[in-house]
Formats: C-alpha cells, structure tokens, sequence
C-alpha cells in the first residue's frame, strides 16, 4: 500500500468520471439523473480516497512526502509530486468542495449538464495537479489549465454579462502568468532543474531574485487577486454559476496564494524581504479599500466577492510576514475562506434558485419563513466577520499578531478591516434576512430542502469546529512552516553577514 | 564525378529521386487518361509520397551528395519527414470535397508533389544555387495551385498576388545570393563560413545577408513579407490554402535555420538583430490583425503569421536549444493547423456551398459536438495554453531565448501570446456561448479522420511527447 501513487490516482481519479460521462447520453431525466449521479459519485469517492494522504501524512515531518518522480518529455522536466504541511490541506479542501459543487448544481443547471460536469472533474484535475507538482513546469501546466474549464463554465452557464466576465477572467490570469513562465525559464538556465525540491535548495542570486520575484509576483497576485488587479474576480463571481463561484473562492483563489508560500517566500527570499512593504500596502489597501467597496454592492455575490478580496488581504498580509504566526494564519485563513465563502456562495445559490435575482432590495425578512437558512446564514456571515468561534477569527488573528510582530502599523489598519467587514456583512444579513417579510414573492419561499441541507450542514459544522480546535489544521502544518520561517531567516541572515562582509 | 559518388549521391537523394520519377510518371498517367483519372493520380501520389516517407524516416543514408550540393543529415531528416507528412495530410483531404473545390484535376497532385520535391530539395540544400533550385521548384508549383480554381476570381487574384510577389522575393534573395558570392567568392555553406570565420566581414556581405534574409522571411510569411499571406490564404481554395499553411512553411523555415546556423553562423550578432526585429514585428501583427478578421481563413493567415514570429523567436537565440525548438515548434504548429484546416473544410451547408466566416461557427458546440470539441483544443493549443502541444512549443522556443539572455524579445513575445489569445478565444466563444446559426452538412470521414488525429495529438502530447522532444534535440544536433 506505500508504493501505491496515491497523490495521482487522487489527481487524476476525476479523468474516470470524464471518460464515463463521455459514454453517457444527457437525454431525458434519466439521461439528466445518470450523469449527476456519475459526477457524485466520482467526487466523493475522491474525496474519501483524497482522506488517505491525510490519514498517511506524517505530521512530524517537514518534508516532502509520497513523493513520486518519472521522466516526463524527455527534457529536464520531470512528473515530480509530493505534498508537504503546507499544500496536503489545500488538496483535501479541493477534493472536499467537489462534491458540493455537483450538488449545488443537482438542479440550477438546466442545459448541457455532461458538458457542465466534465468541465468541472477537469478543473478539479488541474486545482488538485497544482497543490501536489514539485516540478515548476507542471505546476505552471496545471496553474494555467485552470483556465481552460473556468473559461467555458463562466461562458457557457454564467449570467447576462457571461462574455465578458470570462474574457476577463482568462486574459487577466494569463496575462499575469505568461510572466511567470519566463521567470520559470529563467529559473532553469540558473539552477539546471526545473525541480521544486532542488530549487528550494538552490538559492538565486540577490539581484536575478528581485525579478524573478516580481515576474511571479505578477501571476500569484492577479490569481489572488491582490488589489489593484483584482477587478476580474468580482464579474467572475457575479456571472459564474453557483458551483462556478464556490470553486472560484473556494480553490482558484489559493492557487495565487500557494504559490506565494512556496515559491516567492521559499525560493525568493531576499526578494520577499525587500518587496514586503509593498506587499504591506497592497493588502492593507486592499483589506480597506475593497471592504468599503463591498460596503456599497446592490448585489449580494459582488458583495461577497469584494470580501473576499478583503480577506485574501489577510493571506498576502500574513505571507509576507514571514514568521510562524503569519504563515501559519496566511494557510488556515486561505483553509478557512475556502469553506466559508464557498458556503456563502451556496447560501446565494439557495435564494437565487428560488427567485433568480441577486439584487440585494429585491430580499428582506427572510428569517420567518426561512429560519434553518438563516441560521445557517448567520454562522457563515459571522465567520466571513471573524467573530471568536468561528474558523475566520483564527486566521484573521493569526495574520493580525504575525504582521504585528514586524510593521506595527500595517496591524493597526488591518484590524479596522475586521470592523469594516462587520458593517458590510451585518448590514448584508440585515438587508437580506431581517425586516419584516412584506414582498409578495418572497412569502412563498419554502426553507432549506433536503439536499440543501446536506449542502450547508456540514459546512456550518466545520466552521465552527475549526473555530473552537483548529489544532487538526495547525499540527499538519507546523513542521514545514517552522522549516520555511527558519530557511527563510537564514538566508536573510546569510545575505546580511555577506553584505557586511564586503562593507569592512 | 566517379561512378561510385554518383551511385552514393543518388542513394543519399533516393527519396528526392523517387519523388521526381514518380511526378513524372503521374504526370503522364494523367494526361493520357484525362480528368476522371484525378482519384487515381492522387491515390498514386499519395502513395508515392508514403513510400518516400518511409525511405527518408528509415532508408536514405546520411551524408553530403553532389559535391556538397546536397546534404542529408538529421535535422534534414526530422524537417523533410514533417514537410512530406503536411503535403500527405494536406492532399488526402483534397479527397473530401474535390469537385465543389474545382481541384479534381490529375495535374493538381502532381504539382503538389512537385513542390513536395521543391521542398525535399530545399530543406537538404546545402549550397546557394541548390536553395535556389529548391526553393523555385517548390514556389513555381504552389503559384499555380493558388490559381488552381481559374474559374473564381478570387484564385486568380491569389495565384497571381503571390507570383508577383513571390517573384520579387526570388529577385532580393538572388541579389543577395550574388552579393554573399561576391564577397565570400562561395556558394557552399560551409565555404562560406570557412571564409566568414577568417576574414574581418564586410559591409557588401552584410547587405547580401540582409537580402537573403528577407527573401526568405516571404516564403515563411514574417513581417514586413507578409502581405500576400491573408489574400491567398482567402483566395486559393481551402484545401490549397491548408497545403500552404504546412509544408512549405517548415521547408522554408528548415532553410532558414540552416543558412543561418552554417553559412553565417560566425557572422550571428549581424543576423540575430534581424531575426530579432521579423520575430518580435511577427508576433505584434499576427497578434493584433487577426482579431479584426471576419474570414476564418484570413485569421488562421495572420495566425500563422504570428506563430511564425515565435518560431523565429528560437532562431534568434542561435543555439542547439534553439535549433530544436524550432524543429519541434514547426512539427507542432503544423499539426495543429492541418487539423484547424480540416475543421473549416467541414464547415459546409447541407446544399454544399462551403462557409468561410469566424461567425458561422457559432453554436457549433450543439451541432457539432465532436468537431466543436477537437477545434476548441486546437484553439487553446494554437493560443499555447497549457496542458496543450502549443504550449510546448512556446515553452520551448522561449526557453532558447531565455537561455541567449534575449530577454526584451522573450517578453514582448509572451505578451503578444496574451493578444493573440483573444481572438482564439473569440472562436471558442463562438462556438460555446452563442446560439446556433445554421446547420452543417455531414462532415466527410476523411476529414474527421484528420482533426480527429490532430486533436488526440495536442491533447495527448502532454503525455506522449517525450519521443517527438527527443527526436527535435537529436536532429539540432547536426548543427553544434
């Protein structure tokens, strides 16, 4: 059972549901019902397969682990895969939110439901390929082939304004990532390996870094999205269907996340040093600047989606920090909006079925004929605030005490953050929920079917058990973030004694 | 010349030989027979050509012939087995819709396989008059199958746009010819740069090289020789067009990185900023005209143009990466435009009359799935988006640019690859999100044989592609 290549048969598992899919005719309820069922019965069996990374991951190690490595196009490019603290959580939260994704859409989507689930197991493919590649060319396969499946399920199955959104979203990302290609490039001639392993160890020159990073930079920040190249994700979100928008928050966005972790924190160093008041900056403009945005939306998804910017803030924030705190909140926060803000888009899913606006004026008073929604509601919304026991408090303070212990300031505004993000969503769940339930429409509205509760129940159960013991989280990931802190610190120590060195 | 050196010079050119007997004997076929002969003399050339595939891939030795005339070396292998596969490929869907296209003429495959000689010759030349002689065979006979359908205004316009023009190619790269003899008093490559490498050059063979150059950047269509591109790419009929698009396109290429690479490869800060300049304005206009493009067929022309700027991208790095990125860039592209090719040939109403607007493809994806799907790859693999061959291709002409520390270039190229992807994207979206405009007739097996094998390739490149890198590398390895 050790030998067995578990990380691709988790990878690629999802390409079996495609193929049976393929075989399967869409006609008919019958035709409709085969192929909902193929595609969760493929997610789920992944996700209960994915357990076992996580039930034969070694929590006391802090490298890399199941590691798998073969020749792949005969070109110094490697099929190279592990996974470390850092990224074995973030294939489990893949893997987890699949199965939500088929049953978000069990009925919203009405048409070319084959065409609508194949593109999904791909992206799942691709999100899953990212988090385990230890060779920079197949993470950089796998980062852009996200792109590819986002593309079509935006276009095809989105809103009114579905074009557009979905131009935007691919020529943004690849615009950013184009860069980082020839970064990887450049990366090659300098260190001869394109393998994540060796070039962890190799330690570029101080000033190839500098480009290196911002060239990165370029794509993890768009991905992210860091302000002020956040501008796709909210028409992104906004057209995507629901599953669309989950897996857009819930994954996409922590592809630009992980990639800063693993490559400019763990490869750049000196770079990440020199380049972390503008990483500073960004992120608290963007934790202030969006959640006053946010503040101002008439339609809940963009709402949701600007927090959501606001909150990779925190992430890019607690990153750059450099330090336990700030790493090890950086992943849980990223860990903990995967799961909250997927579930906040699911909750908009729910009333948009049922009324298909999402026009905040259009909702009031739901809580009297919708209470378990809005019971449900109001956890999400309150660990989209941060509030203490919920998971989005334990990220968000962990960033806040990280970035503390290095830039007292960039602390201080980022905390008025936590504030700013209780008035837009308090006033969401006031608009929304409260009042008095006066719309015609809205009086029918039943409360949470059965599959919706499947949907929502073990999310709001997560959340609030991560908020009250998230060792689970913190124990896989202690080992390896105490390695990157200390690498990270010896080399800045190194190039200190170096710069010193030459200047007596 | 010893009757042993003619015995091994014909062995080392056996392919070459087999092509030219073979043109002549269908050529008599067909005009003994007349026009219903035209299936049968296609089947024949096909056939030829298969078996001169073979004997290239298997058979033919390497070395020089004809006094160092002709050269048969690995690079020329990989370039003449990809060039003689475009020509097959390209001719076997001339099959599909003959009649209505007005090439059901036996004289059509011979001038196809006339100028599939053309280019054997010209890949192996190894000399300035034997490109010479390569390069015209190939030219003459494609000037008249632009022309082929004389009966349409359109070919006739292309046919005769592109032998002006071609005709005036062939005037600079004569001149320039004359000047590189003139000043090196060689034509052999390797005596030329024997003399390159020991003299001081002088400002005479600067000029010469600069007119060779651009008498073959026309034949690859880079900017600024590009004009011809779009209208004979509309005007010449499809399955011409797809000819076009292949074949020629890697022999002239194959020539290209040749004479730089032996001839003037001790003059390489000279022609590198050349190179440099049609590769970068390549990439910008192919990237930037095609999105204004109604016709699909002017798209796929500014397309090739654009992707013959990134080919040229790993010519410019001047070294073994990048002579292999080449030789795999080519490989690839050509592939991926015979399948698109194969898609717009589908693309016919059910009365017949061939549709050549990006619009009629709309809502392709609930007509034609299978078709929708295969073209919807070659598009994402045509803009280089990973995990598609075309990225491959990219990555890897990049990379020697990378390495020859061209980064100016390198940038400006992935940033024009981001223009070019929208307009691929606007085919994808066509086919996606819109409503269906009208139905297509059934599409001819043989037709969806090719975009079928085409797009299997740039899906399953990523995980079969080892051997076809390999083989790139090995045959770079002729030059360094």
């Amino acid at each position: 059972m050790t030998d067995w290549p578990i990380l691709s048969t988790v990878t690629f598992l999802p390409l079996v549901g495609v193929v049976l899919l393929l075989l399967t005719g869409q006609e008919g309820a019958n035709g409709r019902r085969n192929v909902l069922y193929i595609s969760l019965a493929t997610t789920v069996f992944t996700f209960i397969v994915s357990l076992f990374i996580w039930i034969g991951f070694d929590n006391s190690s802090a490298s890399f682990q199941m590691v798998e490595s073969h020749e792949w196009l005969g070109t110094g490019i490697s099929y190279h895969l592990g996974v470390d603290g850092i990224s074995m959580l973030f294939v489990i939260l893949t893997t987890f939110l699949m199965p939500f994704c088929v049953l978000a859409s069990w009925e919203s989507i009405e048409h070319r439901i084959k065409e609508y689930m194949i593109s999904f197991l791909l992206l799942q493919v691709a999100m899953t390929g990212v988090f385990v590649s230890l060779d920079i060319v197949l993470f950089y396969v796998f980062f852009e082939a996200t792109l590819i499946p986002m593309f079509i399920i935006i276009g095809v199955w989105g809103g009114k304004d579905r074009v557009y959104a979905s131009y935007k979203l691919f020529l943004y990302t690849l615009l950013g990532s184009v860069l980082m290609m020839l970064a990887i490039m450049a990366m090659y001639w300098n260190a001869g390996t394109t393998d994540i392993v060796e070039l962890l160890k190799h330690g570029f020159p101080a000033g190839m870094q500098t480009w290196l990073f911002l060239a990165c930079f370029a794509a993890f920040a768009v991905k992210m999205p860091m302000w002020p190249v956040h501008t796709w994700l909210p028409d992104a979100h906004v057209q995507a269907p629901t599953a669309g928008s989950v897996i857009l928050a819930g994954v996409m966005l922590k592809l630009g996340g992980y990639g800063m972790i693993r490559i400019l924190l763990q490869m750049f160093p000196l770079a990440s040093d020199y380049f972390a008041p503008m990483v500073f900056s960004l992120s608290v403009i963007a934790i202030i600047y969006t959640s006053l945005v946010a503040m101002m939306q008439d339609d809940i998804k963009k709402l949701i989606a600007y927090s959501s910017v606001a909150h990779m803030g925190y992430v890019t924030m607690g990153i750059f920090a450099a330090n336990t705190q700030g790493v090890q909140g950086a992943v849980f926060q990223m860990l903990s909006h995967g799961i909250v803000s997927g579930a906040l888009f699911l909750c908009v899913g729910v009333v948009y079925d049922r009324l298909h606006t999402r026009e905040i004026s259009a909702y009031g008073g739901l809580v009297n004929n919708m209470p378990k929604y809005a019971v449900a509601m109001m956890i999400f919304t309150m660990a989209n605030v941060g509030l203490p026991g919920t998971s989005g408090f334990i990220g968000e303070f962990l960033t806040i005490i990280g970035v503390f212990r290095v830039n007292t300031w960039v602390a201080l505004f980022a905390a008025t953050g936590v504030i700013l993000s209780a008035c837009y969503a308090l006033w969401l769940y006031r608009r929304v929920l409260f009042g008095a339930l006066e719309k015609e429409n809205l009086k029918q509205l039943l409360d949470l079917s059965t599959r919706e509760k499947i949907l929502l129940y073990p999310l709001v159960a997560l959340t609030i058990f991560f908020g009250f013991y998230p060792a689970p989280v913190f124990d896989v990931t202690a080992a390896s973030i105490d390695a990157l802190v200390n690498n990270y610190s010896a080399a800045l120590q190194a190039a200190q004694k170096l710069a010193l060195a030459v200047t007596h | 010349m010893t009757a042993e050196l003619l015995l091994a010079s014909l062995q080392i050119s056996s392919p070459e030989v087999l092509l030219a007997l073979g043109a002549l004997a269908l050529l008599m076929i067909g005009v003994f027979s007349g026009d219903r002969s035209s299936p049968l003399v296609t089947g024949l050339t096909i056939a030829v050509m298969i078996v001169a595939l073979i004997m290239i891939i298997f058979v033919a030795p390497q070395g020089e012939a004809y006094n160092g005339a002709f050269l048969m070396d690995g690079f020329a292998r990989f370039m003449k087995a990809t060039a003689l596969f475009g020509s097959i490929v390209a001719l076997l869907m001339t099959f599909a819709n003959a009649k209505s296209d007005q090439i059901d003429k036996p004289e059509f495959p011979v001038l196809v396989l006339l100028a599939t000689l053309g280019m054997m010759l010209l890949i192996s030349a190894n000399d300035l008059i034997a490109l010479y002689l390569g390069l015209e065979l190939m030219s003459l006979a494609l000037y008249v199958v632009a022309a082929f359908n004389r009966d349409s205004i359109r070919s006739t316009e292309a046919g005769l746009k592109y032998f002006v023009l071609g005709a005036l190619s062939s005037g600079m790269l004569l001149y320039g010819m004359s000047l590189v003899y003139g000043f090196t008093g060689n034509t052999g490559f390797e005596q030329i740069a024997q003399v390159l490498s020991q003299e001081t050059r002088s400002l005479g063979l600067v000029f010469g090289l600069v007119f060779v150059l651009a008498g073959l950047a026309f034949k690859i269509s880079a900017v600024p020789f590009h004009m011809w591109t779009p209208d004979v790419y509309e005007g010449a009929p499809t399955p011409v067009t797809a000819f076009f698009a292949s074949g020629p396109k890697v022999a002239a290429m194959a020539i290209l990185v040749r004479i730089v690479s032996d001839a003037f490869i001790p003059v390489v800060a000279d022609w590198r900023q050349v190179i440099v300049f049609i590769a970068i304005a390549s990439m910008l206009l192919g990237s930037f005209a095609a999105i204004g493009q109604k016709n699909i067929k002017r798209l796929m022309a500014y397309s090739s143009i654009g992707h013959m700027g990134y080919a040229l991208v790993g010519l410019a790095a001047g070294s073994e990466t990048g002579v292999s990125s080449i030789a795999l860039y080519m490989l690839i592209y050509m592939v991926m435009t015979l399948g698109t090719f194969a898609c717009i040939m589908s693309m016919r109403r059910p009365d017949g009359t061939a549709v050549e607007a990006v619009d009629d493809l709309a809502g392709l994806s609930s007509t034609r799935p299978f078709m929708a799907l295969v073209l919807t790859a070659l598009m994402f693999s045509l803009a280089g988006i990973p995990p598609l061959a075309g990225f491959f291709a990219k990555y890897f002409v990049f990379l020697a640019a990378i390495e020859a520390k061209l980064y100016a270039l390198a940038v400006i190229g992935v940033l024009s690859s981001v223009v070019g992807a929208y307009y691929y994207l606007r085919v994808v979206k066509l086919m996606w999100f819109d409503k269906p405009v009208g139905e297509f007739a059934r599409t001819p097996g043989l037709l969806k044989l090719v975009f079928g094998f085409s797009g299997l390739f740039v899906t399953a490149y990523v995980l079969f592609g080892g051997p076809v890198g390999t083989a790139a590398s090995a045959a770079a390895k002729s030059f360094f």
